[in-house]
């Protein structure tokens, strides 16, 4: 009994001092927390296509919805298309969103999150494209209907989202 | 939206008598210019109609159009290198006529690699157009066995520089897509244009359920005739003069 309550102890002595360590390492609480986005060119506009954290949470879920309706419905409305996202996001400089200073690609780094959108599609942006007519196209009203509601019911219940909104 | 029964009836008694007033005549016409938020419908149905007597021996403008539409890459190993259309030559053993055909994906009404397909990647989307969803195809290759004209091609080897409207890779298989990003932005298959630009002026695009279109009208009067018509797969694509 008395030899467990030693181990006892010195475990919680060993954890403290391990804690205690790893803050002085960390230099405390004033230093910033490593960015992935340093030195990365954010984009072209001013605003996304929906509010940034909806985005930084929910884009792979409207570039996996949006999928479905080009490739099977051949519905190219611009919002979340990811030829849209290549043409505002991709470097000016290096005409890519990969790259280390890349849009997508440094922060997937960072994430060590692999995406394999980009063996496939082209992380240039668009030049001349076939699918300019549809810039002209009017707000796909069931996508925004879509973000609406990923905005009222998927927000509200995800903790995480809810806490940065207020 | 929601709309009251007086405005439904409205609505719905317009249509109707729009459709209702003279087969083949109508006050709006159906699905033309489809809104770009709308998802395509068999209201069309795509379709090709080539004209072989046409189609001179040694033109290949079709297949160059095709390759500079789709990034297909020519620095590829000759036996894998992807094909979406490729010409025919054909020669009868009896009078020594030779002839010279288009050969690409057929777009069958009632596709066999869509039969086969274990995942659902190769699909036929409402208006006609077969077509292979590469973010769900496995690379199996059954379609590539089950279609009966050799169309489809399979990626061997990593790609670069893709084209940005056409999404290509490796382990996928792939086929003509009747340019589909052309289609949706309303113009016509590159094949069509080059050959109606540089060629023989053999090949004819159009909505072949649309009885004004001059595909369907040419359908109509001329004969046509689609290729293994035993197998009754009625393809989108049809031949004359063979």
């Amino acid at each position: 009994m008395k030899l467990k309550l030693g181990a006892w102890v010195t475990a919680v002595v060993a954890v403290a001092v391990f804690f205690a360590a790893a803050y002085a390492i960390s230099g405390g609480p004033s230093k910033p927390v490593p960015s992935p986005l340093a030195g990365v060119y954010l984009g072209k506009g001013t605003k996304c296509v929906a509010p940034l954290s909806v985005m930084r949470r929910y884009h792979m879920q409207f570039l996996l919805h949006q999928r479905f309706l080009t490739v099977h419905d051949g519905i190219r409305t611009k919002r979340f298309l990811l030829t849209n996202c290549v043409d505002c996001h991709a470097d000016p400089k290096t005409q890519s969103v990969l790259g280390k200073h890349g849009f997508c690609a440094s922060c997937h780094e960072y994430a060590a999150v692999r995406i394999d959108c980009f063996s496939c599609h082209s992380s240039h942006p668009e030049s001349t494209g076939a699918n300019s007519v549809m810039a002209l196209a009017p707000t796909n009203s069931r996508i925004a209907e879509m973000v609406k509601e990923t905005e009222i019911t998927q927000l509200q219940s995800d903790p995480v989202v809810a806490s940065n909104e207020h | 939206m929601s709309i009251d029964r007086r405005q439904f009836l409205a609505v719905g008694g317009s249509v109707v008598a729009s459709m209702a007033l003279a087969p083949g005549l109508r006050l709006i016409a159906l699905a033309e210019a489809r809104n770009p938020d709308q998802g395509v419908t068999n209201l069309k149905r795509w379709g090709i109609l080539v004209d072989t007597t046409r189609c001179a021996q040694g033109c290949s403008a079709c297949v160059t159009a095709c390759n500079k539409e789709n990034g297909l890459q020519q620095d590829v190993r000759l036996d894998i290198r992807p094909q979406w259309i490729r010409t025919v030559t054909l020669r009868d053993e009896q009078t020594g006529y030779v002839q010279t055909l288009p050969m690409m994906c057929q777009h069958c009404e009632d596709p066999p690699c869509v039969d086969v397909c274990p995942t659902g990647a190769s699909f036929r989307r409402a208006d006609g157009i077969v077509l292979v969803d590469r973010h769900i195809c496995i690379g199996c290759r059954y379609c590539m066995m089950a279609c009966p004209y050799k169309a489809r091609s399979f990626v061997h080897e990593n790609l670069h520089d893709q084209l940005p409207d056409i999404p290509r890779g490796k382990g996928t298989v792939e086929a003509c897509t009747m340019c589909v990003q052309r289609v949706d932005a309303g113009k016509i298959p590159a094949c069509v244009e080059a050959c109606n630009y540089d060629g023989g002026k053999a090949m004819t695009f159009g909505d072949m359920k649309d009885p004004t279109s001059e595909i369907a009208k040419r359908l109509a009067t001329e004969p046509s005739e689609e290729i293994r018509p035993q197998l009754a797969l009625d393809t989108g694509v049809r031949y004359q003069g063979l």
